[in-house]
């Protein structure tokens, strides 16, 4: 008797995930110390992208950063455009224009939604349902050939200039993005109905990976990841930059902080991006989006600012220091994804393993831009 | 339970929803129809007036690449000598390493001659290690495709 139980203690095992694993979305490492079934510890290895983005910025020019900025979180580009136009904007102290600001909010929510559904398509992938993904991508293929008839690139676009825009739209713009509401909303309304309230995805996602708010808080979690726990803050509405005072849309905000919340918030945000979107080109303004300073070098006074922003994901900032040359002297960015991965030891800890990749997917972290 | 049927009947109907025409298309067959705006490698233009590159060489581009792919030598102009050519100086030699470049787009925008463009030409490959340096005259080759097939013109000069 005494025998077999000590021949029944069980050792902790390890348990490698990734970086090849196809439901870490990218290349990111977690070792993880399993007891059977229950995880105990995860360690999270990150650096597999890491390109230097931030110290490769300090050898280039002001206009050559953009392209930069495209690779970092390249599910949402135009949005990490944005935030660097809008930062280096500041230092030079100067605003583009009405019409420029209009249309990068349009570009900016057409591939917040594209982002989210392509996280649709994932969540269901790692929680075990195939044909929401196939559906979403069709929507988020539709707005990328959209991007690609005004930029020229479906996902690096480098269209955003300081001050400005590269070109004016096609003639078409407002008529496209008019044709592609109605789609779009049909695509998003077709995988919320095939996922959202489905029974087995609801007892996969409902109550796992719970976190407080005040562990959001405490952990730094911003975006859909902070507002699943109940915490209304959106950068858009607290501190709303570029034009998003003009808009009238709502934050929605979910209640236990669990995977579904997080879910939810991001179908939910879909939705209100096209409001915001259905009111930005009713009152698109006419005028001029060629920036002012056209081909000049960009140098600006010494200075420094930090621009914060609403990525898909979360707070996006960045941190600017200009020493009066045409290179930055420093540049930082706060990565949404980042701060939100920095949580996973929280979540992980004590849950199944099969729970392991639904909660890792509702993070919906970029690895790009973990990385940088 | 019932919920679950529910959902598999949801399911199924968007499976019954799936049995229209594919919305993917077989690649080398149906290539995919590219904007106008697409960006593709770039290419140098020819200026058909006077039967020479518009490009003088003047290396602004290769200042203002972030990634440092393109090089280009300039010589003087034989057409200058004999006045058919404004250009006092033009294009010898150039080269982009279509692996390195990043197809931003940044070396059209600086272009103060209207010399390079965005070509639709976008599938390149090559058998050994420097089978992407384009030499002038195939950047010539694709830049005129890219003319002829889109009507391309140089911006007029005010
Ligand atoms: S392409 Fe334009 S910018 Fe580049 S070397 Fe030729 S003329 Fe100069
Ligand atoms: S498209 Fe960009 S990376 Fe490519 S040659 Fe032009 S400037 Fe360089």
């Amino acid at each position: 008797m005494m025998q077999d139980q000590q021949d029944n203690q069980t050792i902790d095992m390890m348990l490698n995930m990734g970086p090849q694993h196809p439901s870490t979305h990218g290349v990111f490492r977690m070792e993880l110390r399993i007891d059977g079934e229950k995880i105990i510890d995860v360690k999270p290895h990150i650096g597999y992208l890491h390109r230097g983005s931030e110290k490769l910025s300090e050898g280039e020019q002001y206009h050559q950063i953009i392209t930069l900025f495209d690779r970092m979180d390249y599910l949402a580009n135009f949005n990490n455009e944005l935030v660097y136009c809008m930062a280096v904007e500041r230092l030079l102290d100067m605003e583009p224009s009405k019409r420029t600001e209009y249309i990068r909010v349009i570009l900016c929510e057409l591939n917040r939604i594209a982002s989210h559904l392509l996280y649709v398509g994932t969540i269901g992938l790692d929680a075990g349902a195939m044909t929401p993904a196939l559906f979403s991508f069709i929507g988020r293929d539709r707005i990328q050939t959209l991007f690609e008839s005004i930029s020229g690139a479906r996902m690096m676009h480098n269209y955003f200039k300081i001050g400005g825009l590269k070109q004016e739209v096609p003639d078409d713009f407002v008529r496209m993005v008019k044709d592609i509401m109605p789609v779009i909303r049909r695509d998003i309304d077709q995988t919320e109905k095939l996922l959202t309230f489905n029974e087995i995805f609801l007892s996969r996602t409902k109550d796992i990976g719970v976190i407080t708010a005040e562990q959001a808080i405490d952990y730094g979690l911003t975006g859909p990841c902070l507002r699943g726990s109940g915490i209304n803050y959106d950068v858009r509405k607290s501190e709303p930059y570029s034009v998003y005072q003009d808009f009238d849309f709502d934050v929605p905000v979910g209640l236990d902080g669990d995977c579904w919340d997080r879910h939810w918030v991001r179908v939910k945000e879909m939705h209100e991006s096209l409001r915001i979107i259905e009111q930005a080109i009713d009152k698109l303004p006419d005028g001029d989006v060629a920036s002012p300073l056209g081909r000049r070098l960009i140098r600006p006074s010494e200075g420094e600012v930090y621009v914060k922003a609403e990525n898909p994901r979360g707070e996006i900032g960045v941190y600017l220091v200009s020493d009066g040359t045409d290179k930055p002297y420093r540049l930082k960015v706060r990565p949404p994804s980042f701060c939100n991965l920095s949580a996973i030891q929280l979540l992980l800890q004590n849950s199944w393993v099969a729970d392991s990749v639904v909660i890792l997917g509702s993070l919906d972290i970029v690895l790009g831009e973990v990385d940088r | 339970m019932l919920s679950t049927v529910k959902g598999m009947i949801q399911t199924l109907s968007s499976t019954w929803r799936g049995l229209r025409k594919p919305v993917t298309k077989l690649y080398p067959e149906n290539p995919t129809v590219l904007q106008n705006r697409f960006m593709g490698f770039p290419g140098l233009t020819w200026d058909k007036d006077i039967d020479e590159p518009f490009c003088t060489g003047c290396m602004v581009c290769i200042r203002n690449c972030p990634t440092q792919c393109m090089t280009a030598t300039m010589k003087d102009n034989p057409k200058f000598a004999d006045e058919s050519s404004k250009r006092r100086k033009i294009v010898d030699e150039f080269e982009i390493n279509l692996n390195r470049c990043i197809l931003c787009g940044i070396c059209v925008d600086v272009c103060n001659f209207d010399a390079i463009v965005m070509t639709h030409e976008h599938e390149e490959s090559g058998s050994y290690r420097d089978g992407s340096r384009m030499k002038l005259d195939g950047l010539l080759e694709i830049g005129g495709k890219y003319q002829t097939q889109s009507g391309w013109k140089p911006a007029p000069k005010d």
